[in-house]
């Protein structure tokens, strides 16, 4: 399962084993929810436990993003592993993601 | 249709499974892991066993959610068959769906006719780019077939150390 935690502005999310199609529409609605609560202003994903993803978790950061860009709020992936990676720049997201080379832990994302 | 671009001599069939499948998202991780544990004897690296399961995924949950229009309904089936000629695995995902009228415009990278469920439109494009052949036929109202290759251990360095 994933989950969610406020730190400052910042809303982490440790993203499941697993992103496909199936668990996503859970992520992004809990996401959403924080979003437009206005407590957080920007989005860390946390890939750290994440072993298999397909473009639904592309769909996810991308919809996210859409939110918080309009406030101009960040998005973060982190401690992607090479495979996560590859689909991440494949699908273009390094133009409007940050995605952290080092592991980082949730909270020392600087801005 | 894309992807023939070298005609290949069939190898003969060594190996072959199929399953017919609920359309429902549950089976989206099941279908990926069959065909995983299908091409296992083949000892695959990660990459590839990570390649094969991201397409098979992307075939399998455009056939729920697009194909069968993601009612979840477990009377509509998707058809998965995984072949295996040799070290090349053949992996075909079919549904009774809506079908497509344009096959070429669905597989531009990006082309989504779903934004409002956050799809990307990058599903085409991650089974052209992780296996070696796609080729896809759609009808509308009829369904949709999609019919992967790929070679498994391309990688011949990989346990010739000893
Ligand atoms: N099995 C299918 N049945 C009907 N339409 C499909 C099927 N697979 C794909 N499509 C169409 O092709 C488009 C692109 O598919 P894809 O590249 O996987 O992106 P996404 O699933 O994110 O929309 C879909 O939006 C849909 O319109
Ligand atoms: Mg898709």
């Amino acid at each position: 399962m994933e989950d969610f935690k406020v730190i400052n502005d910042y809303l982490m999310i440790r993203l499941p084993e697993e992103i496909d199609h199936h668990g996503s529409a859970a992520i992004s609605s809990k996401a959403d929810r924080y979003i437009l609560s206005g407590r957080v202003e920007n989005v860390v994903f946390d890939f750290e436990r994440t072993t298999f993803m397909d473009s639904s978790g592309i769909g996810i950061i991308l919809g996210r993003y859409r939110k918080v860009a309009c406030f101009g709020g960040k998005v973060y992936a982190v401690n992607a592993d090479s495979r996560i990676r590859r689909i991440l720049l494949m699908s273009g997201l390094e133009r409007i993601v940050e995605i952290m080379d080092t592991k980082k832990k949730c909270g020392e994302v600087e801005q | 249709m894309i992807g023939i671009v070298e005609k290949r001599e069939l190898g003969e069939v060594t190996n072959e499974v199929r399953l017919e499948i609920a359309a429902v998202s549950d089976n989206e991780s099941f279908a990926r892991m069959a065909v995983a544990a299908f091409i296992t004897p083949l000892n695959p690296t990660l990459e590839e066993l990570s390649d094969v399961k991201t397409a098979v995924s992307e075939a399998v949950t455009n056939a729920v959610i697009h194909g069968y229009e993601n009612r979840g309904d477990r009377s509509d089936k998707i058809l998965l068959t995984c072949i295996l000629r040799g070290d090349v695995l053949e992996v075909e995902i079919s549904d009774r769906g809506v079908g497509m009228e344009d096959v070429d415009a669905a597989m531009t990278p990006l082309y989504t006719t779903r934004p409002d469920m956050d799809r990307s439109g990058m599903g085409f494009a991650f089974m052209e780019a992780f296996m070696d052949d796609l080729e896809v036929r759609s009808e509308p109202g009829c369904g949709t077939s999609v019919k992967m290759c790929k070679k498994i251990g391309v990688n011949p360095w990989i346990g010739s150390e000893d």
